[in-house]
């Protein structure tokens, strides 16, 4: 028998996404795709995924349940706690999930997003060629909306044989939070913005407002004042567009980003550094830093071959049974309170 | 043969590359715009993943494992497009639209901003003549050009809510047909019950890119009873082929 997942319990914000919708943006259409994409696809790579379909788990948490037959799953992202029939996981790995059993997500210390990703993908139906949900034009995962109670998430129907073995710890330095400042490419309209301005911006200190959501994240900090003014005719964006609008505040755009838009655009987040600054959550600070065109396709390929790429190899076992391993996520958010130990002091 | 300036080439990041014609809405500039996208289509390169045409500016969405941007613009400047693109045929759309309470949100508010009385508001908006000159922003949004220079408004300095599908928008010197409900910076003056884009319909796009586009007032009777023929799948636009010249 198929197996699948059933949605218990799915915070706002809980999507399915996959590597997104493309060729559709000159009709307007959003490519969506996941918010941190290196989390993304570190939980399928553990499961020797490409770009398929996952759960992007927000801040709101999620509860699902087994049914049918068992699923081998992965998850990874934010310090979220994760656990199997109440018993505490670490904040990723990958694992049996038998039917009957509970897996259930909620925030923990830091982080925006966690995925969970099946082998082989979810197979919830596809529309213009792929299962991105973008909830505000009502296109993709299921009926184009966010997650609910009662959903159930088919799992591709070719699932290997795996045995206890298969589970196991992921450990991916890459995924834990970092304080160096984002990477940017100038333009297209840095010319908007005088020299003076341009180092300010880089110089500043940024706040994550509460304006934060899959489209755009708004940050509060220094003003950035343009020389020329803030209408421009319309043109393209690309994912991390740091448009400044009227108010003089950045707005880098993310994953359901328009295709299109009229505020000039500062520059752009690099590829390797928007998943981290998609884990942010409202309150926290950031700062930029300028980067070459050469120096960003570096950063983003070696995230690609260097991190990701190493999922497979990073996978341990748990040294007894997965759910007692929970020390372990300590190592990854290396200096940062144990989720778990927030759990216990936090209630 | 006219001698056109040099494009812009100016990288967005390091996967999108802004081939930029101008900074104006010109349909000659629109025009190149169009060529260099109809080439790339012909071109068919590996690794140019999306290309988006706007209105005076191309960008192209690339894969950085084939392609850098500066590498990308010399393929690009190497690329014959002075020919015009072959075109689909062209319409001219008749849209309905409302200008009544509670469909035209902003008009208050743009008629203290440009110190117009309301009814010259809606005269100039439905009696010009628009082209249609790309998508964007959001499924269907219909971005036109041939807005009265009178009703040349700055978008505000912040987006805001959504506002209903259909809605009527202009700021920055253009005017534009919300496909669907999202936050924006432009001024609401009307609606239309139209739907120009509708992925439950055999022709998800009403119009094409080039079309003609005028407005035809209708009362709040007929918004009504052509929200729910359009909601049922029916245009609710009339149009007719515009003689190629």
């Amino acid at each position: 028998m198929r197996g699948g997942l059933r949605v218990l319990h799915a915070g706002p914000g809980a999507t399915i996404q996959d590597g997104g919708r493309h060729g559709y943006q000159r009709f307007g259409v959003t490519p969506a795709g996941p918010m941190d994409w290196v989390a993304f696809q570190t939980a399928n790579s553990a499961l020797g995924n490409g770009r398929a379909a996952a759960i992007e788990v927000p801040v709101g948490g999620l509860e699902v349940i087994c049914e049918g037959a068992p699923l081998a799953l992965a998850f990874a992202g934010g310090a979220f706690v994760w656990r199997r029939d109440g018993e505490p996981l670490t904040i990723a790995a990958r694992l049996l999930l038998q039917p009957g059993e509970v897996l259930a997500a909620r925030a923990g210390d830091f982080g925006a997003f966690a995925y969970l990703a099946v082998e082989g993908g979810f197979e919830t139906p596809v529309t213009m060629g792929s299962r991105a949900t973008h909830v505000r034009s009502a296109i993709g995962g299921i009926d184009g909306r966010m997650l609910r109670a009662g959903d159930v998430l088919p799992a591709a129907s070719t699932v290997r044989l795996h045995d206890a073995s298969f589970e196991a710890i992921i450990d991916a330095p890459w995924l834990a939070p970092a304080p160096d400042p984002f990477r940017v490419v100038l333009g297209p309209q840095d010319d908007y913005f005088a020299a003076e301005t341009l180092s300010a911006f880089f110089a500043g200190t940024f706040t994550l407002t509460p304006m934060a959501d899959r489209m755009a994240y708004r940050l509060d900090g220094p003003e950035i004042a343009h020389a020329r003014g803030y209408d421009i005719t319309s043109d393209g964006t690309a994912l991390g567009a740091i448009q400044i609008a009227g108010d003089k505040k950045p707005l880098v755009l993310m994953a359901d980003r328009q295709p299109t838009g009229g505020y000039p655009k500062l520059g752009h987040v690099a590829r390797a550094d928007i998943g981290r600054l998609a884990q942010m959550r409202p309150g926290e600070t950031c700062g930029f830093r300028e980067a070459s065109v050469a120096e960003a396709r570096a950063a983003l390929f070696a995230r690609e071959d260097d991190e990701i790429a190493a999922t497979i190899a990073s996978l341990r076992p748990p040294r007894r049974a997965l759910t007692s391993e929970t020390l372990f996520a300590a190592n990854l958010v290396g200096g940062v309170v144990d989720p778990l130990d927030s759990e216990q002091t936090g209630g | 043969m006219t001698n056109f300036p040099k494009p812009r080439y100016l990288a967005a990041g390091e996967s999108a590359l802004v081939v930029e014609f101008g900074d104006t809405i010109d349909p000659k500039i629109h025009g190149r715009v169009l060529a260099l996208d109809a080439a790339i289509g012909q071109a068919n390169w590996e690794g140019v993943t999306e290309t988006v045409p706007t209105y005076r500016s191309l960008m192209i969405h690339f894969d950085p494992r084939r392609w850098a941007p500066e590498a990308l613009a010399d393929a690009l400047a190497g690329l014959d497009y002075a020919a015009a693109p072959p075109r689909t045929r062209r319409h001219r759309w008749h849209i309905p639209a409302c200008y009544d309470p509670p469909h035209s949100e902003d008009i208050a508010e743009v008629a203290a901003l440009l110190g117009l009385p309301r009814a010259r508001i809606i005269d100039l908006h439905e009696g010009a003549r628009y082209r249609v000159y790309m998508f964007g922003f959001a499924p269907g949004f219909t971005f036109l050009g041939g807005l009265a220079r009178e009703l040349t408004i700055p978008r505000r300095a912040a987006p805001r809510g959504p506002l209903p599908p259909g809605s009527l928008l202009i700021a920055g010197g253009q005017a534009l047909i919300a496909g669907c409900a999202m936050p924006t910076g432009w001024y609401a003056i009307g609606r239309t019950p139209v739907k120009m884009f509708d992925p439950r319909r055999e022709q998800v796009l009403l119009a094409g890119v080039g079309d003609e586009l005028c407005f035809e007032r209708i009362d709040l009777a007929a918004f009504d009873a052509m929200s729910l023929a359009a909601d049922a799948g029916e245009f609710c636009a009339g149009h007719e082929y515009l003689d190629e010249t």
